[in-house]
């Protein structure tokens, strides 16, 4: 089995065997993470450049991570101290950290379809590690894999995914990712948060945080992004957290035990307290560690498809 | 394509019975040796032996862990096949530990080469010996040799060696498989 496609570029763009197949291959990694010895030499002549135009901390760490246990050589790349700021193209930045021999892109970049845009004029496999609010394909594989792993499959599951829908990448990710693997979805948060069209992915909005929870197994947090905020989407975040936020008393109330997950980073107090994500039913952390695993699983096998005479 | 029987059932298991009797020669009660069953093909062997060495032998608590070389090999990116990957599981300690690999067939030595350096992820064991079913002669790639084998077989490169099992392939059998 190989992977369809040449770059991570969304979930939209992969199948479901693609997905599958990335998860049997995380389930060695996660062993091989766990092992005295973390490291196993397959990428030891693959080299990866991380471009990271937008900041990051857990993802850009997780995915350095991958790669050093994986033996490849790593530059990283951060927007704040590079010549961007002197006015050089996307494509001749790329293009020039590549004629130094680079076989492999992992790239967050504030614009979307930023990966899309490159993979088309640039010879290497791109990650897309976040492109605006459009997709984080690694985030919603680690999300996915993490409810396989906690519920034993995803198929048939529910999740609701609680939030800022409109400025998440997350979001559109993890209902991509979770309709192939045959989950059912619904979104929560405040109207003004909603995309117009989330009904055509098939996903239905529940405007009320308690019928949610009722209805589902998975309940996904999302952060209020108050960063990508022009306007005001609701009046305060004392507000937000009293119809959204989730608390211990709510959880506790609820008919069964569901699972509650959260992307990092969390805002505590605002869109979950700290004793929820603190708590048994919080897998938080393990989505961290599944975090490095899945993208281990990525970049080998991209850089399977990356042949060794086209070097 | 034809094929040739090397070994039946019956000198599959007086071989199994002789690498049994080899093994406790050196190993006497097993208290310091690990077997590793290589991935995918060695693993019914070493299964093979562990039973064998329990319930005909009379040892008990013999260590058995599968070895996944997978991420190890030298030939990725080179090949046009995917590799594929099996488990690993070996749930005991290996440092200061007496290692025996175990595989069905030694070709061009390249698989027990990388299964060296996987082992070492799991520490620093105090020896590893080999131990396969079938010795391919002149063929290996590099200088590893086995310290136990089943039977000696010459074969030519378009040749190939098929070891089934009974409880995989139906079977218990070695062949030679021309092209």
């Amino acid at each position: 089995m190989e992977l369809s496609v040449n770059h991570l570029l969304g979930i939209k763009y992969i199948t479901e065997a693609d997905i599958q197949l990335i998860f049997e291959t995380a389930d060695h990694f996660k062993e091989v993470i766990n092992r005295p010895i973390k490291k196993v030499p397959s990428l030891r002549d693959i080299t990866i450049a991380n471009l990271f135009f937008e900041n990051s901390t857990r993802t850009k760490l997780s995915f350095e991570l991958a790669e050093k246990r994986l033996s490849a050589d790593v530059i990283n790349f951060a927007s704040s101290s590079s010549s961007v700021s002197k006015g050089e193209t996307l494509i001749d930045t790329v293009n020039n950290i590549l004629s130094m021999k680079v076989d492999m892109v992992v790239m967050r970049h504030p614009n979307p379809g930023a990966g899309v845009f490159l993979s088309k004029h640039v010879k290497a496999s791109i990650v897309n590690a976040g492109d605006g609010a459009h997709e984080h394909p690694t985030q919603a594989l680690l999300d996915t894999y993490s409810i396989r792993e906690k519920l034993g499959d995803v198929a048939g599951k529910k999740v609701v995914i609680i939030g800022d829908i409109l400025h998440s990448r997350v979001a559109l990710s993890n209902i991509f990712a979770l309709q192939k693997l045959g989950a059912l979805v619904k979104v929560c948060g405040p109207k003004t948060l909603m995309p117009k069209f989330i009904d055509k992915l098939g996903v239905s909005f529940e405007p009320k945080l308690r019928k949610a929870l009722e209805w589902c197994d998975v309940a996904n947090m999302l952060r209020v992004q108050n960063e990508r905020m022009d306007i005001s989407y609701f009046p305060t975040t004392r507000e937000y957290t009293q119809q959204f936020g989730l608390n211990k008393a709510l959880l506790d109330s609820l008919s069964k035990e569901i699972v509650v997950m959260h992307p990092g980073p969390i805002n505590r107090g605002v869109e979950i307290t700290s004793d929820v994500a603190d708590s048994k039913q919080s897998i938080i952390l393990e989505q961290v560690q599944n975090g490095v695993a899945i993208r281990m699983a990525v970049i080998y096998l991209l850089a399977s498809k990356i042949k060794h005479n086209e070097d | 394509m034809s094929q040739k029987v090397l070994l039946n059932a019956t000198e599959i298991n007086i071989a199994l019975n002789r690498l049994a009797c080899q093994l406790i020669e050196n190993h006497d009660d097993f208290s310091n040796t690990v077997l590793i069953g290589l991935q995918p093909r060695g693993v019914f062997l070493a299964e093979r032996l562990k039973t064998l060495l329990e319930e005909e032998y009379d040892i008990e608590n013999i260590k058995l862990g599968y070895l996944d070389i997978t991420f190890y090999r030298d030939d990725f990116r080179r090949s046009n096949k995917p590799l594929e990957a099996n488990k690993t599981s070996i749930i005991f300690i290996v440092e200061d530990k007496r290692v025996v690999f175990i595989d069905d067939v030694l070709f061009t030595g390249r698989s027990i080469r990388s299964a060296l350096t996987a082992i070492q992820s799991f520490g620093r064991p105090l020896e590893i010996e080999l131990l396969t079913l079938i010795d391919r002669r002149f063929s290996r790639h590099l200088p590893i040799q086995p310290d136990y084998r089943g039977r000696q077989v010459d074969a030519i490169d378009g040749e190939k060696v098929r070891v089934s099992w009974k409880e995989n392939d139906g079977e218990d059998a070695v062949y030679l498989v021309k092209n």
